[in-house]
C-alpha cells in the first residue's frame, strides 16, 4: 500500500529535464565496468528523489499479440525446425510506423481465432505423432491407451513453461493435465489426449499474447518494475523474435534479470546466438514496411523478370543486406544507405543485369563497383519496386517513403480536389518524370508537398518501376540531380551520402527501435531520453548492438507503472512468488 | 496411472459421455426443422427460410456523367456505366445524391467516405474507425445458428482489404484465396445437410471441450490487466465462444437444405491485382459464397471487389486505377476519363455478376437473392476529386418481400447514412437512429420499404 501511494505521487509529479539527463547519464554509466559494481536497486530503478523529479511517467505493462513470425519461431524453436506451421494472423494496425506497436492494441476477433485453433491442432498432432513423440514428449506412458498423469504433467509443465514464457500456475497445469486425461480416456489414446491438452495451451491467451507483469521495485527504489519473466520476454522478443529459451527463463527464475550484470550477461549471450539475426530481421521487416511485398505485383508485360518469386527475393535481399551489414560486419546503421555490399540470387541478377552463376548456392555476396549508382538499400530493387507503379517509376512515392519510413517524417495527403491531369501530358511534350512533375507543380497547392518528396525521388529515376537501371526515359537522358533538406547532389550516390548524414535518419532509427523494444507508443515525455541516446550514439556510432545495449541497460527500460486498481497480488501465480523471492535476495544484496 | 483431476472437467460437463458418438446435449436452432412442401419455410415452425445480409464494396466511385439513371423505376435502358446491370436491374436499387457530410473533419482521400458509410460517422484521422461497421450489428442480430457468424472475402487477395470491423484494432480478416475459402466452408469439417446419415464426430466435442477449458483461467488473467487490455481479453473470450458455438453446431444434424450442393473445388487464382485476375478471384469466391449461404454456413457476408484507393491494374497499362483517376485527362468529347472509367465498368460488371449469381441460385420456391439484402457502395463519387456528395450506393435483393427493388432513389442531398440505417432496421437491428451530427439518420428510406 505504501508503494502504491508513492507511485501515485510519482505519476502526478511535475519535473524538469535535468532529472532526465541524470537518469540517462546513469544509463550510460551503467554500460561501463563501474556500473557492474552497482547494487541492484541503484540500477534497477531511479532513486526516490530522482524518480520524484522525473517528468517521464513509467509505462503500463504491455499486452502484445504475438506476430505470425514469432508464433512460427516459437513452435520451431521448441519442437524442431521440421515442424510444419501454417499459421495466419489477422492483419495488425500499423501504429507509430510499426506493427509491433499496433500489436499492443490488437484484438482477436472470431475470424482471427478460427485459423489459430486449426493451427494449434495441427501443431499438436505433429508433436504427438508416432514419428516425433519419442523425442518430443520426454516420457512414456505406462499404458498408451489411456491416461497417464505423471507423464502428461511432466510434458505439459516443461512445454507449458516455454510456451507461456513462465511456469504454469498450479491451476493452469492441473487443468491441462485433466484435459489430457479426459481426452485420453475418451479417445483411448494417451497421445491424442496429450495433443488436445497441448492444443489448448496453443490457443490460450497466455500463449497468444505476450503478457507483462509489474511488481514493486526493491527496497531503496521508488517505483515498479517488470517481473523477471516479463523482462525475459521483452529481451527475447526484441533480440531473437521468439520466446525466451530455457537459460533465459532460468536467469529470470534466479532473479538475475533484476541486476545489471545479469541483464548484460544475457544480452551478450543472446547477441552471440544465431537467433540474433532473426531479431534484427524481424525489426527491419517491420520498420521497412515489408508486408507490402505480400501484395506487390508488377506488370510482367513491361518487366518480364519481375515475377512473384523475384519480388519475394527482393525483400530477402534487403534483409540479407541489413543483417550482413549490422550483424556480421557490425557496421554503422547509417552506412546501410551508402553500402555497396549486398547479396544476389539468380533471379535478381537478371533484374540487375549482372552476369551471375549462383550455382547451387542460392544467394551469393556481391559488391557493386565504385562507379555504380547502386549505393544503400534505398537503391535496391526491393525499395525501388515497392515504391513505384506497376509499370512505371514514381519519384513521389519513393521520396515519400524516404521521408516517412527512413526519416520518420509525415508527408501530408494531397488535397482531395487537386487536378492531376496535366501530369498526363496531353500535348505529348514531356518525356521524363521530371517534366511531368514540373508541370504538375505549376499548381502551388501541389508544389508545397511535392517539393519535400520529389527532389529525393527524382534522384532515383535511373531505376524504373521494377528497379532496373536505365539512363533515359523515352529517349531523353534522365537528370537525376536532387536535394535533401538543403543538401544538393547529382545522383543516387549523393542521395545515399545525404541520407546517411541526415539528422532525422538517426533520430528515426532510435525512436523506432525504442518503440519496437517496448512494444508500445513512445510518449512525448520520453523524447529527452531518446535525445540522450542519440547524443551517445553520435559519439560512439550507430552500431546496432550498441543501440540495443543502450536501451536494454537503461533503468527505464524495465520500469513500469502498476495497474493501480486491478493489479493482482495473487499468490496463486508462482512467477510472482519467484519474483518476490528474487527481490528479497536483491534487498539482501543491497 | 490414474488421473486425479477429472472432476474439474466433469463438473463443467465438457465431455458428457458423448465422445464415442453417443447422444449429445447441445441444442440448435435448426434441430428437427424440415422444409414444408413448397420449400418456403420450415415445416415444424412455419418460419420463413433464413434471411441474409451482405455488403459489397468497390473502390474509386463512378463517372457521374455515364452512371446516373432516370429517377424512379428502372424501366428505361440503364446508362453506359450501369449497362452490365441491365439484366439484374429488377433486383437492385440505385441511390444517388445522398451525401457524406464531414462536419468539419477532413476529407481523407479514399477513406472518409467508406468509413462514414460503414460506421455512420466520418473518421477524425486516417486509421481512425469511429465505431463498429454496420455488418457486425446485423451479424449480432441474425448471425446465430450457422457455422460462421459472418464471412469476409477480398477479391483483391490482399489480407488487409476488409471493411468489417469492431474497431481499428479488431478488423475481421478476409479470406484472400478461393481455395482456402472452399476448404473453410466445404472442407473436411463440412457436414452435408442433405446426407441421410449423421454421426456426431467425437473429435469435435473434444475440440469444444479444449476451448471451454481455455476459459477456465479467465478471472485469474483478467485481474492482472488494466481496463483497456481487459476489454481486449474479453473480446478474445467472445471470439473463443464464437468458435465453440460453431463446433456445437457441428454436433447436431444440420437442417435440410435441399438446394445445397457441394461445389467443385476451385482452381487457385494467381496472386496479383490485374483486373482480370481479380475478376476471376471474385467470381470464384462469389460462386462459393452463394452455395455457402444456401448450405446455411453463414448468414452475413462482406465482399471487397477492390480497395478504397483501388490498386487494380490492367495488363499493358503503366499505372493503377487510382493513378488513372488522377492523372488521366477527361476526354473532351465523351466528358469522362476513358481508361479510368473502364475500371469502374469492370467493377459494375462484377457487381452484376454477384447479384446475378445470388438471383440464379435457387432456394425454396425462389432464389437466394429473394431472401437477401445486399448493401453496396464505394468510397467516393468522382475519384478524380474524391467527392463525397452523391456517393454511389446500391441495394440488391428483396429480403423475403420486405424491400422494393428496381428503382433509382434521389437522396436530395440528405445524409447517406439513411441507407445504412434503413438496412439495419430491415435486418432487425434494434436502433432508433444511426450516425452522428449531420450524419445522424432517424428515418428509413421509405421508397424501398415494401
Amino acid at each position: 500500500m505504501t508503494r502504491m501511494f508513492d507511485l501515485r505521487k510519482l505519476r502526478v509529479g511535475r519535473l524538469g529535464k535535468r532529472s532526465l539527463q541524470v537518469t540517462a547519464g546513469a544509463a550510460l554509466l551503467a554500460a561501463g565496468a563501474m556500473a557492474l559494481q552497482k547494487p541492484e536497486s541503484a540500477w534497477q530503478l531511479p532513486s526516490a528523489k530522482a524518480a520524484a523529479q522525473s517528468a517521464e511517467t513509467p509505462r503500463a505493462p504491455a499486452l502484445r499479440l504475438l506476430t505470425q513470425s514469432q508464433y512460427q519461431n516459437i513452435i520451431t524453436g521448441i519442437f524442431g525446425p521440421d515442424m510444419a506451421v501454417k499459421v495466419r494472423f489477422a492483419p495488425v494496425q500499423r501504429l507509430d510506423g510499426l506493427l509491433a506497436v499496433g500489436a499492443s492494441t490488437a484484438v482477436m476477433t472470431g475470424g482471427g481465432i478460427d485459423p489459430l485453433e486449426s493451427t494449434a491442432r495441427a501443431v499438436a498432432q505433429q508433436v504427438v505423432s508416432p514419428e516425433r513423440r519419442g523425442y518430443l514428449i520426454g516420457c512414456e506412458p505406462t499404458n498408451a491407451k489411456t491416461a497417464d498423469e505423471a507423464c502428461a504433467r511432466d510434458f505439459l509443465s516443461r512445454t507449458g513453461r516455454l510456451l507461456f514464457r513462465r511456469p504454469l500456475t498450479t491451476r493452469e497445469l492441473d487443468d491441462a493435465v485433466a484435459m489430457a486425461g479426459s481426452a485420453a480416456v475418451s479417445s483411448g489414446s494417451f497421445y491424442e489426449g496429450l495433443g488436445d491438452a497441448l492444443a489448448g495451451l496453443l490457443v490460450s491467451p497466455q500463449f497468444l499474447y505476450i503478457w507483462e507483469n509489474a511488481e514493486p521495485g526493491p527496497a531503496g527504489s521508488n517505483g515498479w518494475r517488470l517481473d523477471g519473466y516479463s523482462k525475459a520476454s521483452r529481451l527475447s522478443f526484441l533480440l531473437w523474435n521468439t520466446a525466451p529459451d530455457d537459460a533465459l527463463l532460468a536467469a529470470a527464475e534466479r532473479g538475475e534479470l533484476h541486476t545489471l550484470a545479469g541483464v548484460q550477461k544475457q544480452f551478450d549471450r543472446m547477441l552471440a546466438s544465431p537467433l540474433y539475426r532473426d531479431g534484427v530481421r524481424a525489426f527491419f521487416d517491420d520498420f521497412l514496411v515489408n508486408e507490402a511485398f505480400e501484395t506487390l505485383s508488377k506488370d510482367t508485360q513491361f518487366y518480364p523478370a519481375m515475377t512473384v518469386k523475384a519480388i519475394g527475393e527482393a525483400r530477402e535481399q534487403m534483409l540479407r543486406t541489413v543483417v550482413d551489414h549490422l550483424v556480421a560486419r557490425n557496421g554503422d546503421y547509417r552506412d546501410l544507405f551508402t553500402t555497396r555490399r549486398t547479396f544476389l540470387s539468380s533471379d535478381l541478377a537478371v533484374l540487375y543485369r549482372i552476369p551471375l552463376d549462383t550455382g547451387s548456392q542460392g544467394w551469393v555476396p556481391y559488391e557493386f563497383p565504385a562507379h555504380d549508382p547502386r549505393v544503400g538499400i534505398q537503391s535496391q530493387i526491393g525499395f525501388l519496386a515497392k515504391y513505384a507503379h506497376p509499370a512505371r517509376s514514381s519519384p513521389t512515392r519513393r521520396g515519400r517513403a524516404v521521408r516517412e519510413v527512413l526519416l520518420c517524417q509525415h508527408v501530408p495527403d494531397p488535397p482531395p480536389n487537386v487536378d492531376f491531369s496535366n501530369f498526363e501530358d496531353p500535348a505529348g511534350e514531356f518525356t521524363t518524370a521530371r517534366d511531368r512533375l514540373n508541370a504538375h507543380n505549376a499548381n502551388p497547392i501541389c508544389a508545397g508537398c511535392h517539393k519535400i518528396t520529389d527532389p529525393i525521388g527524382l534522384t532515383l529515376e535511373n531505376f524504373d518501376g521494377a528497379g532496373q537501371f536505365r539512363v533515359a526515359e523515352r529517349g531523353t537522358p534522365i537528370d537525376v540531380s536532387g536535394s535533401l533538406d538543403g543538401v544538393e547532389f547529382a545522383d543516387a550516390i549523393g542521395l545515399g551520402k545525404a541520407l546517411r548524414d541526415n539528422p532525422s535518419l538517426r533520430s528515426c532509427i532510435v525512436n523506432r527501435l525504442y518503440a519496437y523494444s517496448i512494444g508500445q507508443h513512445v510518449p512525448t515525455e520520453a523524447e529527452a531520453r531518446l535525445e540522450q541516446y542519440q547524443a551517445t550514439l553520435d559519439k560512439r556510432g550507430y552500431r546496432f548492438d550498441e543501440m540495443l545495449r543502450l536501451i536494454v541497460t537503461d533503468p527505464s527500460f524495465f520500469s513500469v507503472q502498476p495497474l493501480v486498481a486491478t493489479r493482482s497480488t495473487s499468490k496463486d501465480i508462482p512467477h510472482r512468488s519467484a519474483a518476490r523471492t528474487a527481490m528479497k535476495g536483491a534487498r539482501h544484496a543491497d | 496411472m490414474l488421473i486425479k483431476n477429472l472432476d474439474r472437467i466433469s463438473r463443467r460437463g465438457i465431455l458428457r459421455g458423448a465422445l464415442n458418438g453417443a447422444a449429445v446435449t447441445v441444442s440448435l436452432p435448426f434441430l428437427d426443422m424440415l422444409l414444408n412442401d413448397s420449400g418456403t419455410a420450415f415445416a415444424a415452425t412455419g418460419q420463413a427460410l433464413p434471411e441474409r445480409f451482405g455488403t459489397w464494396f468497390w473502390g474509386l466511385g463512378i463517372d457521374p456523367k455515364i452512371f446516373k439513371p432516370k429517377v424512379g423505376p428502372l424501366t428505361e435502358a440503364l446508362p453506359p456505366q450501369l449497362a452490365a446491370l441491365e439484366k439484374v436491374k429488377q433486383h437492385i436499387n440505385v441511390f444517388t445524391n445522398f451525401d457524406v457530410l464531414t462536419d468539419g473533419a477532413p476529407n481523407l482521400c479514399h477513406f472518409t467516405g467508406w468509413v462514414a458509410l460503414r460506421t455512420g460517422s466520418p473518421p477524425a484521422g486516417r486509421g481512425n474507425l469511429p465505431g463498429p461497421s454496420l455488418d457486425t450489428a446485423v451479424a449480432d442480430a441474425i448471425g446465430g445458428g450457422t457455422r460462421f457468424k459472418s464471412v469476409q472475402l477480398a477479391a483483391t487477395g490482399a489480407p488487409r482489404d476488409s471493411y468489417s470491423f469492431q474497431s481499428a484494432s479488431a478488423v475481421n480478416p478476409p479470406e484472400i484465396s478461393a481455395v482456402d475459402f472452399y476448404t473453410k466452408i466445404f472442407g473436411p469439417e463440412f457436414q452435408d445437410p442433405n446426407s441421410p446419415n449423421f454421426t456426431p464426430d467425437p473429435r469435435i466435442m473434444t475440440r469444444k471441450s479444449v476451448l471451454s477449458a481455455v476459459t477456465e483461467q479467465r478471472n485469474d488473467l483478467a485481474r492482472t490487466l488494466g481496463a483497456a487490455d481487459k476489454a481486449r481479453l474479453d473480446q478474445y473470450y467472445t471470439s473463443i465462444r464464437e468458435v465453440e458455438n460453431r463446433l456445437a453446431l457441428q454436433l447436431e444434424k444440420p437442417a435440410p437444405a435441399p438446394n445445397c450442393k457441394i461445389p467443385a473445388k476451385p482452381e487457385e487464382v494467381p496472386v496479383g491485382l490485374d483486373v482480370e485476375v481479380v475478376k476471376a478471384r471474385h467470381r470464384a469466391m462469389t460462386d462459393l459464397l452463394a452455395m455457402a449461404l444456401v448450405c446455411n454456413q453463414t448468414k452475413v457476408f462482406n465482399m471487397v471487389y477492390s480497395d478504397g484507393g483501388s490498386s487494380l491494374v490492367r495488363r499493358g497499362l503503366d499505372k493503377t486505377h487510382h493513378a488513372f483517376t488522377h492523372e488521366e485527362p477527361i476526354d473532351p468529347v465523351k466528358g469522362f476519363q476513358i481508361l479510368s472509367s473502364a475500371f469502374v465498368n469492370d467493377a459494375m460488371t462484377e457487381w452484376g455478376y454477384f447479384v446475378e449469381k445470388l438471383a440464379s441460385t435457387a432456394e425454396g420456391d425462389g432464389s437466394l437473392l429473394d431472401r437477401t439484402l445486399i448493401y453496396a457502395h464505394s468510397d467516393c463519387e468522382l475519384a478524380k476529386v474524391h467527392s463525397l456528395p452523391s456517393i454511389p450506393m446500391f441495394t440488391a435483393g428483396t429480403l423475403n418481400g420486405k424491400v422494393k427493388a428496381g428503382q433509382h432513389i434521389d437522396g436530395n442531398a440528405q445524409a447517406a447514412t439513411r441507407l445504412g440505417f434503413t438496412v439495419q432496421r430491415l435486418m432487425g437491428v434494434p436502433i432508433g437512429s444511426w450516425g452522428t451530427k449531420s450524419m445522424e439518420a432517424k428515418q428509413e428510406i421509405g421508397e424501398i420499404i415494401a
